[in-house]
């Protein structure tokens, strides 16, 4: 009989969850290599606001500073943009500021979800 | 002890927005409040903050400090709340096409609050403005 084993959620750092899935960092300066405890996919600024948790990586398509101000109002740990999308200048600089690091994916949504899902697996 | 901050805020502004929550959070981490009260006040300040950005003309915060208590009231010329239980319910949203593409407009901003408060005070008088206090205890 097979047993069931109840998955749990595991952490990974910024620079392995960038290796693993080949994202692309945006960020100039040094980053913090913060510890990844999660993720959260939205594109509904209240929603992230109200539900994603602190150590979360954002999947997003949102590309303005506010996303930014959030992130580090939340405590999440990145922020990754979906679908080839590309920071604009000052929310880059916001994330820069707070030390929040800016990372990208040419996969939708859905599938970069999965991939980090899946990548926090151990 | 008492901290008292004073910020304005315009119309408009997406720039700022975030500005004074994220302040606030700071003066709070240094008072080494609990984090899970302060991931609650920097939530129902920052959805309070930007509905003035996004749906008033301008207005200012008061945040008062104390060390049992943290009271924010943000009170705003604009064209005010004609009916708070309706704009109370999630999905219920005026936001303007354009504030809705960057994200805003959810109508989660007021439930947000209201989950994240202790003390919600709203007030509203039609084409003068709104003012919403905020009370947290912070022990
Ligand atoms: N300060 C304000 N002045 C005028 N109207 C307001 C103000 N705050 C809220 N409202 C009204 O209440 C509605 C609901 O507010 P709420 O914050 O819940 O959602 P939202 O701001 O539209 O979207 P979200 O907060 O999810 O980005 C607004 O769309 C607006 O009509
Ligand atoms: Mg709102």
């Amino acid at each position: 009989m097979k047993k069931i084993v109840t998955e749990k959620v595991q952490k990974m750092k910024t620079s392995e969850l960038i290796q693993k899935l080949n994202l692309r960092v945006f960020n100039s300066n040094q980053i913090s290599d913060a510890e990844i405890t999660g993720g959260y996919t939205s594109d509904l600024l209240s929603d992230v606001m109200g539900n994603a948790a602190p150590g979360q990586a954002w999947l997003t398509l949102q590309t303005h500073k506010n996303v930014a101000a959030i992130a580090s109002l939340k405590d999440l740990s990145a922020i990754v943009l979906v679908n080839n999308n590309t920071p604009e200048n000052d929310m880059l600089e916001a994330a820069e500021n707070e030390g929040i690091a800016v990372l990208g994916s040419q996969l939708p949504a859905f599938e970069l979800s999965a991939a980090i899902y899946n990548a926090l697996q151990v | 002890m008492l901290i008292k901050l004073e910020y304005k805020i315009s119309g408009g502004d997406f720039t700022r927005a975030g500005h004074a929550s994220s302040e606030v959070k700071k003066n709070l981490k240094q008072l080494g409040v609990d984090p899970l009260i302060i991931r609650r006040v920097v939530v129902s300040m920052y959805e309070a903050e930007v509905n003035i950005v996004a749906h008033a003309y301008n207005g200012h915060i008061k945040v008062e400090i104390e060390s049992h208590r943290i009271r924010i009231v943000l009170a705003d010329k604009g064209p005010g709340i004609p009916d708070i239980e309706m704009a109370m319910r999630e999905g219920y949203t005026t936001a303007s096409q354009q504030v809705r593409e960057m994200g805003f407009g959810a109508g989660m901003g007021l439930p947000n609050i209201k989950k994240n408060s202790d003390i919600l005070n709203i007030t509203s008088i039609v084409n003068e403005g709104t003012t919403v206090e905020i009370i947290n205890n912070l022990q």
